[in-house]
């Protein structure tokens, strides 16, 4: 035993060695693959924070928000539904809940209105999201003022703002009383945007809504359940840009093993014959070239890991910041808590190093069993 | 008289490669402790978010501004991707990032023959 791995270190210390002799092809090829781990890390660790804190926060979301559909379309819900769904066995808390959108054309920044029902602030005051007071380059006690749906114009004093750690589920909210909600969007006494739903037993859920979907057909009841599967799927490696993230990194492996299968230089074929000619057995040129594929693809790993990880959770994301906001001019500081997948890092892992050191021994092995005079020519 | 040692033969290739990959994994074990600190550390904050979640009744998170129905992917309806003019297609970047809530795709799926 003690001989085998005096000998794979002599193997390794000849592998180094001949892979510094071609040291800017290697080292190219290392920053290369490198950067495609990078990226599909990136990703996988960015797409996995994210949802295991929107299924950690949105725990706490309404059991049931049944909306009113009117052609397919989210319509008001009127004040009967909310009397109607309160007669429902098992339905603990019902609230007719207020909010929709508005678009701030002095920042192009599209703003969450809502209001709160448990704490109604005074008329005129607005409690705001990190990002608004940001943009807006407001804090507690100056005045915002908005056009509302008569062009009338609105001014409301920030009281006070939400903290930016909050960020995530509260960047671009303002909220306000009930009565200057009603007021700036013309909505009148008696109507809701949708109503949330708190059921007791966690699981009547399901019978609830259907018992709210047969009373009111025209409505959409949807549960905490379907809103966490939601984000569960977000960021799927099935569907839009991530897919065509995968497509290429994938291709880009597939065109390094290509690269490496589909045979060898001449100069490499010339080392082989040497070698063999010198003495060296075709069991260890193989075992010297699986070193030379293991060793990059390792490193090119590790290293990909460790810039990805350094890039989500030290900096932000920076690199796909410009993708995340898009159009855009409000968004949250994705400053994530580390979750790490270990499976899909050892999958990647798996898929990124195996293959491609099992790449680099196919073409060695048909140079290897010929003969050393035939090879070096 | 003896040789002086050559400092070439000291430190194998092999040897500064061993060390450099065990280097290397000890910082991706150092990632996963970082990690668990991490979530330890932001205990607080993620329970200061649920419990604002909570008191608004928010029903999604705040990742995507520019369109409404990448804002609350969970309350988007139908219409919300296309209706900002006739033959609309999609058009906001976030669109391309998600894929339309399950629930939307489930509850319609049978109108398709």
């Amino acid at each position: 035993m003690k001989n085998w791995f005096l000998k794979q270190r002599y193997l390794i210390d000849y592998t180094l060695a001949a892979l510094l002799r071609r040291k800017g092809k290697n080292l190219s090829l290392l920053a290369v693959y490198t950067l495609v781990v990078f990226l599909l890390v990136s990703v996988m660790l960015f797409s996995h924070s994210i949802k295991q804190e929107a299924s950690h926060l949105l725990q706490a979301a309404p059991e049931l928000v049944v909306q009113r559909m009117v052609a397919g379309r989210h319509d008001l819900v009127p004040a009967a539904y909310v009397e109607k769904l309160g007669q429902i066995r098992g339905v603990q808390r019902i609230e007719g809940r207020l909010w929709g959108y508005f678009f701030d054309p002095v920042v192009s920044a599209n703003y969450t209105f809502m209001v709160q029902s448990d704490e109604q602030l005074p008329a005129g005051y607005i409690v705001v999201g990190d990002a608004i007071a940001r943009t807006r380059g407001a804090s507690r006690g100056d005045v915002l003022s908005f056009r509302g749906y008569n062009g009338q114009l609105f001014s409301f004093t920030i009281d006070h703002t939400l903290s930016h750690d909050s960020g995530l589920v509260s960047a671009d909210l303002v909220l306000l009383n009930e009565q200057d909600f009603r007021g700036f969007f013309g909505i009148a006494d008696g109507q809701f945007t949708d109503i949330a739903l708190t059921v007791r037993n966690a699981r009547e859920v399901r019978k609830v809504a259907e018992k709210v979907a047969l009373a009111l057909p025209d409505t959409r009841p949807i549960m905490r359940d379907e809103i966490l599967r939601t984000y569960e799927s977000i960021f799927n490696w099935r569907e839009g840009m991530i897919l065509v993230l995968l497509v290429g990194g994938v291709l880009a492996f597939v065109i390094f093993a290509w690269e490496k299968a589909s045979g060898l230089s001449a100069e490499e074929r010339r080392e082989i014959g040497i070698l063999k000619a010198v003495g060296w057995e075709t069991s260890d040129i193989i075992r010297m070239k699986f070193w030379e594929g293991f060793l990059i693809s390792l490193t090119a790993f590790l290293c990909g890991y460790l810039l990805a990880y350094g890039h989500i959770f030290f900096f932000s994301s920076a690199l796909f910041a410009q993708v995340l906001k898009g159009w855009a001019v409000l968004y949250p500081s994705f400053a994530l808590v580390p979750y790490v997948d270990g499976l899909q890092i050892a999958t990647l892992l798996f898929l990124t190093v195996f293959p491609y050191a099992a790449a680099t021994v196919v073409p060695i092995w048909r140079a290897a069993i010929s003969d050393p005079d035939t090879v070096m020519r | 008289m003896q040789r002086p040692l050559n400092p070439r033969y000291l430190l194998r290739k092999s040897d500064i490669a061993f060390v450099l990959i065990a280097l290397l994994i000890l910082l991706v074990v150092a990632t996963q402790g970082h990690a668990y600190y991490g979530r330890l550390h932001s205990k607080s904050a993620l329970d200061m978010k649920q419990a604002l979640v909570r008191k608004l009744g928010l029903t999604d998170l705040c990742l995507f501004t520019e369109a409404r129905y990448t804002r609350h992917l969970s309350q988007a309806d139908l219409h919300t991707a296309f209706q900002d003019h006739p033959m609309s297609l999609e058009h906001f970047p976030s669109g391309s990032l998600l894929a339309p809530p399950q629930l939307l795709k489930r509850k319609y799926e049978k109108l398709v023959p």
